[in-house]
């Protein structure tokens, strides 16, 4: 779902009105987490071809920041929900 | 068969008929000294200098399509070395000077045009980045040039001078800049490295890696089973895709980025020209057509495509800077993968296997590096040791701390 | 030769005369032709050259694909190269001219490139043009491009309006022939949101160009039927004049609707758009695209008179012009045959029929002479057709007369949009063509994109893909039918393959506009480029104005036949948008010139342009620069009087660009005590405190200051070039990272106007509009609160913050009030000088007092760089960026670090982005210790200064170095210092 969007909460909507950040990595870590665990967190990506999780931000819209499930291959969304709700910690 | 004027007036008058094919069509050998993932711009451009340089022949290539088929063959075909850090400079001058000799070293005609670069800008803030980026420019014998608008309306009078919602300050041009028949490129390296020897095997996908503890055996591929003293990764676009055959993650994500052709035009764009105040830059191929781009996708994507918001935003900064443009029609717009790194800059050094090597990374800035990566990457292969110009593209930059960030935006790859 | 317009022309209104000129000539037409078809009615057959050899190209087709017939329209703002003649409608007035000839397309100098013929064969250049090295850019590239290209750019502004809109419906039917015009019936009597669309200026596709009855009622009657009925469905949308050009995810499709092309000046409504770009998101679609003729590859294939049997048909019924006097069919299909029988049931000499096919299935009746299992090979005639020469079956060659030749090497389905989005066409051997994809989710391609052949066939099968869509979508329908028709079996072609004539004598055509011919394609497999994606790269076939629409599908033949292949192993070369090229004025629509991007405006813009600001743009933001006064005729007169002011008396700045943040909730203490690198969790209420904040890579993201407000309530400031972003980093940190925290985030930014006030009289004059005690022990450095002012008339918010060095305030109002607020604040500054200081000022104060701004700020320092690294908290176990800003890299104590730093001479200049080297060194990048990020005059101490990143920078002071311009070709001798030039002790602050 590469032209638009099934924001949860406002619906099908054009890609111009968010905003990328990227995959879905690993959680962010404790702090007290070795400088390795760190490292892979923030600089290290699954970049699968097919499935992938990653932060969509309605910046256009209700300013909320999402999951896409999508698939990198054919850019089918299989679902979008609030980040929030995986409360996750900045992964999954 | 070496090409000249000649040897054209030679196959004239027997019809044409009489021309060899450029390179080979091999099969596989069961052993290679180097097997070489990869036949687009860079992974032949590394057999080629490999075989030349270093004299290594048991080499193969092996591209999943025809060779040329990744980003080598669908770029805007830019060349420059306009670079800021003191760890990409000295490289992309490099290949700069590799592609000044090129044609003559391979013998084949690549339509190397140095018409110049000119980055446009707008702003205080822009041109006193561009002053700092042309002096590290000129402390390394790079040719660099601040251009003011007397000096840009004489040889650019086609841009919006008088009612640009942001007015052009001036432009930073590189007067070495330009560009080269892409395609040209993969072909001229073909050739030549296929006349040293090199097997260049198109139609061969590698689904797997062999290994026997920390060491690299050989590869699987579509046309079989094939073994290797040392194997070399040049598949930017795909890099994540193919080191997850070794379980290798990597700080690059793969990215979509459109490039665009217009109808043939009279040339009347004689440099590249870059906007500063949107994402656009142009040039004018020798067959009339504006070739151009913009930014990436913004999302992950291993298709070769983009999206419609996409080409209204290039067309929209593209008119911003050419009002001329307004009944040009686009003709074809394409996309390619790129390999956007966390710092947005390659990616070249050995790997935690010992006789694996990788080579990638390179954002949408590959094409003019393809002559130097593989120069470089051919003597990493081949010495063990980065090449003096690569000493920066090493993997552990990012967990030592050591980014080449030109940009400055950080660890998000889509911004670089 | 005249006198080619003969009866008929459904298309066509006779008692409309339009007068036109071609190439200076003066021609006439009728209203309802093209271009192209009023020059063919005036004998016109000649009308361009070709890209590389420059030879006479006529008319080949009668639609999009057009490669040959391309005229520059109109003139000045409006002029359009590389106009299709084909799509082109002819109005009153109309101006074209051929392109790429010279002096004139009947006698053209660079027809000569064709006596070279075999030197400039496929990649010719690639061999040649190398010796020596410098030559390629002065000589032959320059020679190159002379000759380069097509029609010229207008360097004139285009007068015309673009626009662009969304549309949304349930099913798109994208073509109106016979099958798409039965999709939208079908859906729009069951009751479906319908937008047809057709590239045509009339519905009715092949329709138009049917000269025999249907049903027995004629062709036209048919459509004026099915037409009226759309038009009386309100749920269904007619879009004529546009092409959906483009296929992308999520059923988006991009369509351009040509709204005013056909209208002479005088007629255009400058309130309407010339083009407009439509966005169609189509729950399913319906693709009735058609298919395009495909011409025969033979010796002089190329000649003016040469013409695709469909569109010769086309002009004969539609637009009742006669392709010649005298004319053959050279075909190797049933439906060709159709020209034939319409030819001579308009009184056309129909000379011969040259099939190749020997089968029993040809099925003629008319009059002609039939020539089978033979070939056209070759074809003569200077600038027209003026014979064919036929090898007949048992190799014996005959010439026949003509003026006119239909040629039809059978179809290819338009399967364009199928593939956009990725899709591999599939070969049919029963079809001679490529297919669309199977699988196109969501999209049915119906008629002839879908092999089906004729009128009552295409119907049917529009009608039966509409009732397939529509259930997808759960709808009901009835497939349309055609009154009067039965349905009978389908229809069956016997199209025999001919991808090229073996005889050929002459260049064999298969790209026209690019000039590839077969040999082209042959020499570039004998030489290893069999690929289709590298035979196409290497002769260049495909890649003209069209696209290849005529010329791919041969050249995949000729592969596939070398090579002894089906054409379906070769596969075809990758379909991406554009289907037809768009121009950019459509792509742009209304963002263009001072429209490009929205402009933003401060509350206080009014006020500043009163006082005769002069305005910069920041981002999308005009801030005031710089007020001059009467007299002050060079920027720094204005700007040095502005900073001696506010340094002696009082100056007002307006801050309101700056981002403004309001965070609420309990744990909002908590939330910025993570995303500071400093400490914030006991900030008292009523204090403002400065804070870095970092990425988690560990580098300086941004700064500003937060103030705490109340409980549980702050307000955050953040430059103005990362207002957007710091709230957006906020938001990841609030709702992914920490969802657990109770914290509200809100723009503020356009809330409240803001403005400085600084300069040792500031109190004084924040003290008669505000009703509170303003002592430095009643609001010290730092405070902020809210604050009464006027008399209780009004609240706003009052901070003791200073980016100039200055004593100082800002002082935040609600946006609506911030006019009058800065007018009441110059009323009560008049007695102590004040006056109205803007951003250069600013600027040159922070240089002063050593404040740093993103300048400095660059994404690449940490704080430490910036001489702040005693901000980042030992203490706290947790804030963003905190262990990766610990990195090696980022402690290495050859980082670059913030300096001051200054000319020896008092006298010299020096600008930013200069780089710094130590004296005696050689000029080199190893040898750069580092640049200057920030440089002004500083009227305070009265000679340049400036801010530098050096490597080792704070143990250096004092030192000597050079500062190096080498774009300006200058070197000045430099002092590095301490970055604070005034008030390093900031006994001003506290003041």
């Amino acid at each position: 779902m590469s032209s638009l969007v099934k924001c949860p909460h406002c619906g099908l909507r054009p890609k111009e009105e968010f905003t990328v950040r990227g995959e879905v990595a690993t959680p962010r870590p404790d702090a007290g987490a070795e400088e390795a665990v760190w490292f892979d967190h923030v600089y290290l990506r699954d970049n699968p071809r097919g499935e992938h999780r990653e932060y969509w931000h309605h910046s256009g819209g209700c300013r909320r920041w999402l999951v896409l499930s999508r698939n990198t291959l054919t850019h089918e969304t299989s679902e979008v929900v609030d980040a929030s709700t995986l409360k996750t910690g900045g992964a999954a | 068969m070496r090409y000249s004027a000649l040897s054209l007036l030679g196959n004239a008058f027997s019809k044409n008929k009489n021309w060899k094919p450029a390179w080979r069509n091999p099969d596989p050998k069961p052993h290679y000294d180097v097997i070489i993932i990869g036949g687009g711009g860079h992974g032949l451009a590394t057999a080629y200098y490999l075989s030349k340089v270093y004299g290594v022949r048991n080499v193969a290539v092996l591209e999943k399509g025809y060779l040329g088929s990744g980003n080598i063959g669908r770029n805007t075909t830019i060349i420059r070395s306009n670079y800021l850090l003191e760890g990409n400079n000295p490289f992309y001058e490099f290949s700069m000077k590799l592609w000044e000799g090129l044609e003559q070293d391979f013998n084949f005609n690549a339509m190397v045009s140095q018409r110049g670069v000119i980055n446009l800008f707008h702003s205080d803030a822009q041109r006193d980045a561009y002053t700092r980026r042309g002096n590290a420019m000129r402390l390394h014998g790079v040719d660099a040039e601040l251009l003011n608008r007397d000096q840009l309306r004489e040889k650019l009078p086609f841009l919006d001078y008088e009612n640009a919602r942001f007015p052009i300050m001036g432009g930073l041009m590189q007067a070495r800049g330009g560009t080269v028949r892409h395609d040209a490129v993969a072909w001229g390296f073909a050739r030549g490295a296929d006349q040293n020897g090199v097997d260049i095997i198109q139609n061969c996908e590698v689904t797997g890696i062999d290994r026997d503890g920390d060491q690299i055996t050989g590869v699987q591929t579509t046309r079989g089973a094939i073994k290797c003293n040392k194997l070399a990764m040049a598949v930017a676009g795909s890099s994540s895709h193919v080191a997850k055959m070794v379980d290798m993650r990597l700080p690059i994500e793969s990215h979509a980025l459109q490039a665009f052709v217009s109808e043939g035009l009279k040339p009347f764009i004689d440099t590249v020209v870059t906007f500063g105040a949107g994402h656009f830059y142009v040039s004018q191929s020798d067959k009339g057509g504006l070739v151009f781009g913009g930014d990436i996708e913004g999302y992950n994507s291993y298709a070769q495509r983009g999206n419609l918001a996409n080409v209204e935003h290039v067309a929209e900064a593209g008119m911003a800077m050419i009002p001329a443009l307004s009944r040009v029609r686009i003709l074809r717009s394409w996309g390619g993968i790129m390999d956007m790194s966390m710092d947005g800059s390659p990616i070249m050094d050995r790997t935690h296997l010992s006789n694996l090597y990788f080579n990638g990374g390179w954002c949408y800035g590959g094409f003019k590096a393809t002559p130097a990566s593989g120069y470089c990457f051919a003597h990493l292969l081949a010495t063990d040791t980065p090449h003096e110009t690569a000493t920066a593209f090493r993997m552990d930059r990012f967990a030592r701390g050591y980014l080449l960030d030109e940009k400055g935006v950080g660890a998000q790859a889509n911004l670089h | 030769m005249t006198g080619f317009r003969i009866d008929g022309g459904t298309l066509i209104d006779r008692n409309d005369v339009r007068r036109f000129s071609f190439n200076g000539e003066a021609l006439s037409g009728f209203g309802g032709d093209t271009v192209a078809s009023a020059l063919l009615a005036n004998g016109r057959q000649l009308v361009g050259r070709s890209f590389k050899y420059h030879r006479p190209r006529g008319i080949l087709t009668a639609g999009a694909a057009e490669p040959n017939a391309l005229l520059t329209i109109g003139r000045d703002g409006r002029r359009d190269p590389n106009t299709r003649a084909t799509m082109a409608e002819l109005f009153d007035g109309l101006e074209a001219r051929s392109q790429n000839c010279w002096p004139n397309v009947n006698f053209d100098i660079g027809a000569a490139n064709g006596l070279l013929g075999p030197l400039l064969g496929a990649g010719f250049y690639y061999k040649t043009f190398m010796w020596p090295a410098a030559f390629w850019e002065k000589v032959y590239e320059p020679l190159i491009r002379k000759a380069a290209g097509l029609g010229r750019a207008s360097y004139d502004p285009d007068p015309g309006y673009y626009e662009k809109c969304w549309a949304h419906c349930d099913l798109l039917v994208i073509g109106a022939g016979a099958a798409g015009l039965a999709a939208a019936l079908t859906a729009g009597r069951a009751g479906a949101r319908v937008i047809i669309a057709d590239e045509g200026a009339q519905l009715g596709g092949g329709l138009l160009a049917e000269g025999s009855p249907i049903g027995g009622k004629p062709a036209d009657a048919v459509l004026a039927d099915i037409v009226g009925e759309l038009h009386a469905l309100p749920n269904v949308e007619i879009k004529k004049r546009t092409t959906v050009f483009a296929a992308y995810d999520d059923q988006v499709f991009a369509a351009v609707e040509r709204v005013q092309k056909h209208l002479p000046e005088g007629a255009i409504n400058p309130h309407l758009a010339m083009e407009r770009l439509w966005r169609i998101v189509a729950r399913q679609v319906v693709l009735a695209t058609g298919a395009e003729e495909r011409p025969i590859v033979f010796g002089g294939n190329d000649r003016p008179g040469v013409m695709m049997a469909g569109a010769m048909r086309t002009y004969l019924n539609a637009y009742g012009v006669a392709p010649g006097k005298r004319v053959a069919l050279f075909a190797n299909n049933n439906q060709a045959y159709q020209t034939a029988m319409d030819l001579e049931a308009r009184g056309v000499e129909v000379a011969a029929i040259i099939d190749p096919r020997t089968c029993p299935n040809i099925r003629y009746d008319g009059k002609a002479r039939m020539i089978a299992g033979a070939m056209v090979r070759d074809t003569a005639g200077r600038k027209a057709i003026k014979s064919i020469t036929v090898r007949h079956d048992d190799g014996r060659d005959e010439v026949i007369a003509v003026d006119a030749l239909a040629v039809s090497g059978g179809y290819s389905p338009i399967v364009h949009l199928a593939c956009h989005r990725g899709g591999k066409p599939a070969w049919s051997d029963e079809h001679v063509g490529f297919m669309p994809p199977e699988n196109t989710d969501g999209m049915t391609p119906c008629g002839a994109v879908a092999g089906k052949i004729g009128i009552v066939d295409c119907f049917a099968a529009g009608g039966a893909a509409a009732v397939k869509a529509l259930a997808e979508l759960g709808v009901m329908g009835d497939a349309a039918t055609l009154p009067g028709v039965a349905q009978g079996d389908a229809t069956v072609d016997h199209v025999q393959p001919v991808w090229s004539v073996s005889s050929t004598k002459g260049k064999a055509f298969v790209d026209f506009q690019n000039d590839v011919a077969a040999s082209d394609i042959t020499l570039a497999m004998r030489e290893g480029y069999d690929h289709v994606e590298l035979a196409k790269r290497y002769t260049t076939n495909g890649m003209a104005t069209d696209q290849g629409k005529t010329s791919n599908v041969n050249a995949i033949g000729i592969l596939a036949e070398n090579k002894g292949v089906s054409p379906g192993e070769i596969g075809t070369t990758t379909f991406r948008p554009f289907y037809t090229p768009v121009s950019f004025g459509a792509l742009v629509g209304a963002s263009k010139g001072m429209e490009f991007q929205p402009i933003r405006k401060s509350p206080l813009h009014g006020w500043a342009e009163r006082h005769g600001a002069r305005f910069v743009e920041t981002g999308l933001w005009y801030r005031s620069s710089w007020f001059p006064k009467d007299g002050e005729t060079f920027w720094r007169d204005s700007v040095d009087r502005e900073v001696n002011t506010v340094r002696t008396k009082v100056g007002i700045c307006d801050v309101s660009t700056l981002g403004k943040i309001e965070i609420f909730g309990a744990d909002a203490a908590e939330f910025l005590n993570r995303v500071y690198c400093n400490a914030f969790l006991k900030l008292p209420i009523g204090k403002a405190r400065y804070g870095i904040m970092l990425r988690e890579d560990g580098f300086v993201y941004d700064d500003g200051t937060t103030s705490c407000l109340g409980e549980n309530h702050y307000f955050m400031t953040t430059t103005t070039a990362l207002a957007a972003g710091v709230l957006t980093h906020l938001e990841f940190c609030a709702q992914v990272l920490w969802p657990e925290l109770d914290v509200r985030l809100a723009s503020a930014t356009d809330q409240w106007a803001q403005m400085a006030i600084a300069g040792p009289k500031s109190r004084d004059v924040l003290a008669k509009i505000i009703d509170e005690d303003l002592s430095n022990e009643a609001f010290p450095f730092l405070a902020a609160r809210e604050v009464s002012m006027f008399g209780g008339r009004l609240k706003g918010r009052l901070f003791r913050i200073s980016f100039s060095g200055e004593l100082a305030y800002e002082i935040a109002v609600p946006a609506g009030y911030g006019d009058s607020v800065a007018d009441a604040i110059m009323t009560a500054g008049e007695e102590f000088g004040i006056v109205p200081y803007g951003t250069e000022a600013l600027g040159v104060m922070r240089i002063e007092k050593g404040h740093v701004t993103h300048a400095e700020i660059n994404g690449t320092v940490t704080p430490a760089d910036l001489g702040m690294g005693k901000m980042v908290s030992a203490k706290k176990d947790d804030f963003i960026g905190r262990v990766m800003n610990l990195r090696e890299g980022l402690v290495d104590p050859n980082r670059p670090t913030l300096v001051g730093i200054k000319p020896k001479s008092a006298s010299d200049k020096f600008a930013t982005g200069s780089h710094i080297l130590k004296p005696g060194d050689p000029v080199s990048l190893a040898n750069d210790q580092g640049y200057v990020t920030s440089m002004c005059h500083s009227p305070t101490l009265g000679h340049a200064i400036g801010l530098a990143l050096v490597k080792n920078g704070p143990s250096r002071h004092g030192e000597e170095v050079v500062i190096w311009n080498g774009l300006a070709g200058t070197t000045v001798t430099g002092i590095l210092c301490d970055p604070a030039f005034v008030d390093p002790e900031n006994e001003k602050l506290h003041a």
